[in-house]
């Protein structure tokens, strides 16, 4: 090789250990750079390592961890390291999923941070070569009363469904949470899950030598340097305005860059295809070219852009959105060319692969395509960086790990210290309208559930959305019908990190199951506090072993995921909060089963234990309290599993009316949803055998135990229900029978809940109202 | 022969709700074809024009602005203007009342955010998409800009002319003063053309047309508008 080394750019500042440090990268860190290159870097190169090697996109402090998740099985098509995991669903087809995080940007500029992480996800699956046909946002914000809480909840919605309505794909489910814990550092995970033909999916691989390197989609400004390195950073409450780190986005683009995409795809003139996200061009042309085990060259002049006089290092590190970096098939470039012009898109060669396994970058000192200025310069080399070691040598941390040592204290505290709750009714109404419990149709309704019509259950109506997907090969379309949830209870993961985070993984089985679909595969968005913190650490890994654990358990893969960091403000990490979204199929519309009692007269039975009373960890008693305390309920993952085919046999053999799983606010907040998240549902009339003392009725009707469903069966078809849970050794208990406009409760023979399902609705529609006013 | 009726479904960039368009005009017996907005002429024999949701153009300027200068309005235009059926559904409403194919306005929701879910409708004018229509239609809505306003004048001879095609109601039937989106006198769709040839509507009868859809009175609409191609009502 005679290129010489890369030279110092006009205007690159001096590399003093404050530019390092600027850089979040820590002297040990340094020192592989430099042994790396075998000299100092350039500013541009030093950009470039500083967002490879951020948490964000090295996963530094977690990788050591995630490799113990399951992550193959019979349905995995592709596992997590691509843009995003694919499973089986049949004929050839594939779902292509994925969750991501995009907290930072979200707390600072709500919309745009919302905006683009609905465009980021979806960039990530329609790049597989997926038409993209739903959406599911899981949000966390700090406490209702919290003086920011409107104005995020506000932006983040409206963030939310600006991109996702205008870009035309369904927003049909999620999440929305508020805890104190999140004050100040906002969630919003992003889940996106497009179709495609399994032997169609494209990858992220710049492979043959000399073939086109084109950039395709919007040109390049300067926002959202340095995203990346941002999202591994803490937030102060005095800290300065990170607002120009925050990217823009634009759905209208988007739209076009992924009808053009697709019809790329289909034209078949690719070899790989990678979207420019977190870290921009680097990013992607570093994996893509990794990936392919070669290297690459870039011409930045070539660049389409839109602000002026931008620097290699501003272009490198730009993380302005919908644009993609494609490698074409030889002699293909034209058709690519062709359809990016029919779709009004900027489109420019800047490059081609290499087989020298160098990522090399030259630019032209002086060089701006947006002025008039003859150059009279020649281009000089700005990077020239080894690809492996940029990926290989990234730094791995097993960072030091130890328990809360708030836990004992917390887990010693006795429900039965509060005031006995006397009034039932009362509590159950106060409960069902709190933000956390209640109805989130204030967020839903600004969300377009319903663009390309095959949406079967939206946002609110059930434990998951199910979504016709129509899968195309060839001009034969054959539909699919795919079901999706989200969770993510921080609560649970905080009192018990291992037992929480396979609950998690429990309830978005066990929300796919009683809807009547079969689990596929599961993606993960794993937000924690500072790695740095080893309680922070302990949580992250035990986290990762339960989920690990109930994944086995249910025979379910984690196919993508990532990981979201030193999400602390001021030393203080959030809940922890690893939220996973499933994605599941059912056989036929008619394998649908409603989360709401179906009509009057049917059996209301509890499959799983009668008995369960913990209130350790639950809604209810933060709700008392203010506080995540107590000892939180056991999961036993035999018993959940069999419950789960319970559900599944039940669906499959039309023998379920509904099913609700019982979770937030515990086994009569379940009951009440049932006659309360669809219009026109029944009431009940339920009897259930509870304990004399008010705690201890408390506990069984609020204890969020898992492992628990309310379904509701026709008298006739009781006998074959009861045969198949015995069959799997699911405990059943008839609790009472559908009917009325009423929730009533025995025990004993006497009412102790009387509610009219009016009360019910108006308590629960109104949950937002201390947020967002009424109307 | 109900099979070789041809409706086109005509695609600008941003339109998003094609796909239901031409999914429910199929399910409804139309030969349905999708035109992209840079082709100048319809295909031979179009019956029945649709212009889906969504947001042509990225609703720059204003929602439907930009159609004003598509290659293919002209075409659109002339069917219109020949009696052929046009119906313009969500944005496709919002482009008929900025080309000035129909009369009105289409503005920002009175509560100023985007808003998704069921309404009720009442047929309130006869015509070739609301024959045989029944008293009161559950459909969706999913716009930000759906408040419909219109002069004094102008709403006199809407009402006038029986051209109020349908306002938003209660489940009885009994129309509602505003809407979910404040429209003057609770206006949902209109109709325009020669002989009410031309429907915009801001509900998406094409998302409430299957089994699938908890629903299906949507459909009725494109019943409808076959029946009147059957019959030979439109030219």
């Amino acid at each position: 090789m005679s290129r010489s080394a890369p030279l110092p750019f006009p205007g690159d500042p001096e590399l003093s250990p404050a530019v390092w440090r600027q850089h979040k990268i820590t002297p040990s860190e340094q020192e592989t750079v430099l042994r790396v290159l075998g000299r100092e870097p350039t500013f541009a190169e030093l950009g470039v390592f500083s967002v490879m090697w951020s948490e964000h996109c090295s996963y530094k402090s977690s990788r050591v961890h995630l490799s113990r998740l399951p992550t193959t099985g019979p349905k995995v098509v592709q596992g997590p390291g691509e843009n995003a995991g694919a499973v089986d669903i049949g004929d050839g087809f594939c779902a292509v999923f994925k969750m991501e995080s995009h907290n930072h940007p979200s707390f600072i500029e709500p919309y745009q941070g919302a905006a683009t992480g609905v465009g980021g996800i979806l960039r990530d699956v329609f790049t597989m070569g997926a038409r993209p046909i739903a959406l599911l946002d899981s949000l966390r914000f700090g406490r209702p009363e919290h003086p920011r809480t409107p104005e995020l909840l506000r932006g983040v919605v409206a963030g939310i469904g600006g991109y996702g309505n205008c870009i035309g794909v369904p927003t049909v489910g999620g999440e929305v949470v508020f805890d104190a814990r999140y004050d100040g550092n906002i969630l919003v995970n992003a889940f996106a899950c497009g179709v495609c033909a399994s032997d169609r999916i494209f990858y992220g691989r710049a492979s043959g030598v000399g073939n086109s390197i084109i950039y395709v989609g919007a040109r390049t400004g300067r926002d959202g340097i340095h995203g990346a390195t941002m999202a591994s950073d803490e937030f102060s409450a005095s800290g300065p305005s990170q607002r120009p780190t925050v990217q823009v986005g634009d759905p209208f683009m988007e739209k076009l860059l992924l009808e053009a995409c697709l019809e790329i795809f289909a034209a078949d003139v690719l070899e790989g295809v990678q979207d420019m996200g977190a870290a921009g061009l680097t990013s992607s042309s570093v994996e893509m070219a990794s990936r392919a085990g070669g290297g690459l060259r870039l011409d930045l002049d070539l660049v389409p852009r839109r602000a002026k006089k931008l620097t290699p290092y501003e272009i490198l590190l730009s993380e302005s959105q919908e644009r993609m970096l494609m490698v074409a098939k030889p002699g293909k470039e034209a058709k690519v060319l062709e359809i990016c012009k029919k779709w009004d898109l900027d489109v420019a060669v800047i490059g081609e692969v290499t087989g020298d396994g160098r990522w090399v970058v030259t630019a032209t000192p002086g060089f701006d395509p947006l002025d008039d200025e003859q150059v009279t310069t020649s281009p000089v080399i700005v990077c020239d960086l080894p690809v492996a070691e940029l990926t290989d040598s990234a730094p791995r941390y097993d960072r030091p790990r130890a328990p809360d040592p708030t836990l004992p204290a917390r887990h010693a505290f006795d429900p039965a210290s509060l005031p006995a709750p006397t009034d039932l009714s009362r509590e159950l109404l106060e409960l069902i309208g709190t933000p956390n419990v209640g109805s989130k149709r204030w967020v839903h309704r600004q969300y377009d559930s319903i663009v390309r019509g095959g949406t079967a259950a939206g946002p609110g109506v059930g434990d998951a959305a199910v979504v016709r997907a129509p899968c195309e090969r060839d001009g034969v379309v054959i539909d699919k019908l795919l079901a999706f949830t989200s969770d993510g209870n921080g609560r649970f993961v905080e009192l018990d990190p291992y037992t929480g985070g396979a609950m998690i993984i429990a309830e978005v089985c066990r929300n796919l199951v009683v809807t009547g679909a079969e689990p596929l595969g599961i993606t993960d968005c794993l937000n924690f506090g500072n790695p740095e913190n080893p309680v922070v650490m302990e949580q992250l890994a035990r986290a990762i072993d339960g989920m690990a654990a109930a994944c086995r358990a249910l025979g379910v893969p984690i196919v993508s995921g990532n990981v979201s960091l030193y999400n602390d403000t001021d030393g203080r990490p959030i809940l922890p909060t690893p939220t996973c979204a499933g994605v599941g199929q059912l056989g036929a519309i008619e394998d649908l089963v409603p989360s709401t009692f179906a009509g009057e007269g049917d059996v209301v039975v509890l499959l799983g234990d009668a008995n369960a009373a913990c209130l350790g960890g639950s809604e209810w008693l933060r709700h008392r309290t203010g506080d995540t305390t107590g000892d939180p309920p056991k999961l036993d993952l035999d018993a959940e599993a069999r419950l789960q085919r319970l559900c599944l046999s039940l669906a499959r053999g039309r023998l379920a009316r509904s099913m609700h799983d019982v979770a937030d606010g515990g086994l009569l907040v379940a009951l009440a949803e049932c006659s309360a998240l669809r219009p026109d549902a029944p009431g009940a009339r339920v009897s259930l055998e509870l304990p004399a003392d008010a705690h201890g009725r408390a506990a069984r009707l609020f204890g969020e135990d898992p492992t628990r469903v309310v379904a509701s069966v026709r008298p006739g078809e009781l006998a074959a229900v009861r045969e198949a849970a015995r069959v799997e050794g699911v405990p059943l208990t008839v609790l009472g029978e559908t009917g009325g406009a009423r929730l009533v409760v025995t025990s004993g023979g006497a009412a102790i809940v009387d509610v009219t399902v009016a009360a019910i609705v108006e308590h629960r529609e109104r949950a937002l109202e201390p947020i967002v006013g009424a109307g | 022969m109900s099979a070789a009726m041809r409706a086109a479904v005509v695609v600008f960039p941003g339109s998003n709700a094609d796909q239901e368009m031409l999914r429910t005009l199929r399910l409804a017996g139309f030969d349905a074809v999708s035109v992209w907005h840079k082709d100048s002429s319809l295909p031979a024999s179009t019956e029945l024009v649709a212009l889906p949701g969504g947001f042509s153009y990225g609703d720059y300027l204003r929602c439907g602005a930009i159609c004003r200068a598509s290659p293919i309005l002209p075409a659109v235009r002339a069917h219109a203007a020949r009696g052929g059926l046009v119906l313009g559904v969500c944005n496709g409403f919002q482009i008929l009342t900025e080309v000035g194919m129909l009369p009105g306005a289409l503005t920002r929701n009175a509560h100023l955010r985007f808003e998704c879910s069921d309404v009720w409708l009442t047929p309130t004018g006869e015509g070739p998409f609301t024959r045989g229509l029944p008293k009161t239609l559950a459909l969706p809505i999913a716009h930000a800009e759906g408040r419909y306003h219109a002069d004094h004048d102008t709403l006199a001879r809407l009402e006038g002319e029986g051209l109020v095609a349908f306002r938003y109601c209660d489940a009885d039937g009994v129309p509602s003063e505003h809407g979910p989106n404040g429209s003057v006198r609770g206006i949902a769709g209109v109709y325009g053309g020669p002989s009410k040839n031309v429907l915009g509507l801001m509900p998406h009868p094409e998302r409430r047309s299957e089994v699938l859809h908890g629903g299906a009175d949507g459909k009725l609409l494109f019943d409808a508008a076959m029946r009147t191609l059957e019959r030979g009502l439109a030219a």
